[in-house]
């Protein structure tokens, strides 16, 4: 969830940087072998824009400690957002599919931070357009709190203990040119 | 984006690419199994005809039903328009009835632009007289790019009555934005007086124009509009200005022919040629929905801009 920064900030703390990043993501892979025991019917499934990028690199830890490849896909929930209405309309994402499609598996949802819980509704409405899977999960990067839904992620990189008026940025090398999880807190409030 | 679609002169190159773009994405909806999408779930779309219609307005149909929107058809047959309402008095009802946006076709050019005054929904043209049809150029534009690629620097051809097209006009005008560079061909009786200021070449000779065309488009000799003497007769039309068999057997490979629909197969094109591989006239009418979802979307899909443009 890269939201946008307007306002002014003191201090960018770096809360994950660099190997950080693949170290949390090699333990979620082997999470989710284990959970599924060895990755079995399991596709994954980022959501744009940073969590498909987080998709395929779980995909391809996956395959080195297993050697079979793991499904890779991408869900964009631009349509299905509850909060369409309070800004002007959005281009949309890339929803794309593995050729096997999602009945009958055990798909793992892939986001950069878990906040509100929103986004995770909406991809599960947008699934359930989509097929029918066995079961759902949920992997995220960071998991910051203030959740308003109840929701849970099943496999977390970090837990972080934010406030709301802190702003969550994570920087993949494949968009962003570099790997890090920054937490910008903001001047006087 | 504006608040209205009523000029392919509205759209700037950012927003055209946007409604493309969204559109490239939107088809990938209709190959699945579930089409249907929540966004505009609560919102009521008008579809306004005053003329006849059947692919636009089942179009417009189809792309705010798979919306979610709501959808209100009103023909100006067995309505109050027959018993002599005006526009506005129509235009009144239907915002008293909370429209969210309406899609309107008249025969009157301009009558979309009237109506922008007096509704605060969203008024998307279906078609104004002999003025624009703004949707039907941007899924042509749709399709040209699925085929083609890019529009930069393409050769388009527009051939037929560009004097009472409005698709002609609007594709002019958008394609120009694109990057592409068009030529209208016509005998001289059915080309506008106007069109020395329209950003595009004028030719008088199909048969010089082919092998320079990357896209041929063909329109329908409209025999409604026909009240005066265009052209001598049907059958000099065809020959000069029709694409035949033999035509069409010397286009490049890859040069694709379109036609907007209804086509009169053996007057402006061959039936041959219509049903060719190079033909994209079925195609036109599957993006025609998708377009049409593309542009409902961003018109009403976001915040209510409070009449940004006004």
């Amino acid at each position: 969830m890269a939201e946008a920064v307007s306002r002014a900030h003191t201090s960018a703390h770096a809360v994950l940087e660099g190997p950080d990043i693949n170290r949390a993501l090699i333990r979620i892979s082997h999470e989710i072998l284990e959970r599924t025991k060895g990755g079995e019917d399991v596709v994954l499934l980022g959501i744009p824009t940073r969590g498909v990028h987080l998709a395929r690199r779980l995909a391809g830890h996956i395959r080195q400690f297993e050697g079979h490849p793991v499904p890779v896909g991408s869900l964009d929930i631009t349509m299905y957002r509850d909060d369409l209405r309070t800004r002007p309309a959005r281009p949309l994402g890339r929803t794309e599919l593995p050729p096997d499609g999602i009945d009958d598996k055990t798909v793992v949802l892939v986001d950069d931070v878990l906040y509100s819980g929103r986004t995770v509704r909406a991809a599960l409405d947008a699934l359930n357009d989509l097929g029918r899977p066995r079961a759902v999960q949920l992997a995220a990067l960071v998991d910051r709190g203030h959740r308003e839904l109840p929701i849970r992620a099943d496999y977390v990189g970090k837990n972080l203990p934010t406030s709301k008026s802190e702003i969550v940025k994570v920087y993949l090398e494949e968009r962003d040119g570099r790997d890090a999880v920054l937490l910008l807190k903001e001047e006087d409030k | 984006m504006k608040r209205h679609l009523i000029s392919a002169a509205d759209l700037s190159r950012d927003d055209a690419l946007l409604i493309l773009d969204t559109a490239d994405e939107l088809a990938r909806i209709s190959d699945r199994s579930i089409k249907k999408l929540p966004t505009l779930r609560g919102r009521t779309v008008v579809n306004l005809f005053f003329e006849d219609s059947t692919r636009t307005r089942i179009s417009f149909e189809a792309a705010a039903k798979r919306l979610s929107a709501d959808v209100i058809n009103f023909s100006a047959k067995g309505s109050s328009v027959s018993k002599g309402e005006s526009l506005k008095d129509t235009a009144l009802t239907l915002e008293a009835m909370g429209a969210d946006a309406v899609v309107i076709r008249h025969g009157a050019s301009g009558a979309p632009h009237r109506l922008a005054g007096w509704v605060r929904g969203s008024v998307v043209n279906a078609g104004d007289g002999t003025h624009e049809h703004p949707t039907q150029a941007l899924l042509d534009a749709f399709t040209m790019r699925r085929r083609l690629g890019s529009l930069e620097g393409r050769r388009v051809t527009i051939v037929g009555d560009i004097l009472h097209s409005r698709v002609a006009r609007s594709n002019v005008l958008l394609l120009s934005t694109l990057g592409a560079e068009v030529t209208l061909v016509a005998p001289p009786t059915l080309l506008p007086v106007s069109v020395g200021s329209w950003p595009c070449e004028v030719s008088y000779d199909l048969d010089s124009m082919l092998p320079k065309s990357d896209v041929v488009m063909m329109l329908r000799v409209q025999r409604e509009r026909m009240n005066a003497a265009f052209f001598p007769t049907e059958r000099e039309y065809s020959r000069r200005y029709g694409l035949d068999r033999d035509r069409a057997a010397k286009l490049d490979d890859g040069v694709i022919v379109m036609h907007p629909g209804p086509m009169n197969r053996g007057m402006e094109i061959a039936a041959e040629v219509a049903d060719s591989p190079r033909s994209t006239i079925v195609e036109q009418v599957a993006n025609g929905v998708t377009t049409r979802m593309a542009v409902l979307y961003l018109l009403l899909g976001g915040a209510d801009l409070g009449g940004e443009d006004q």
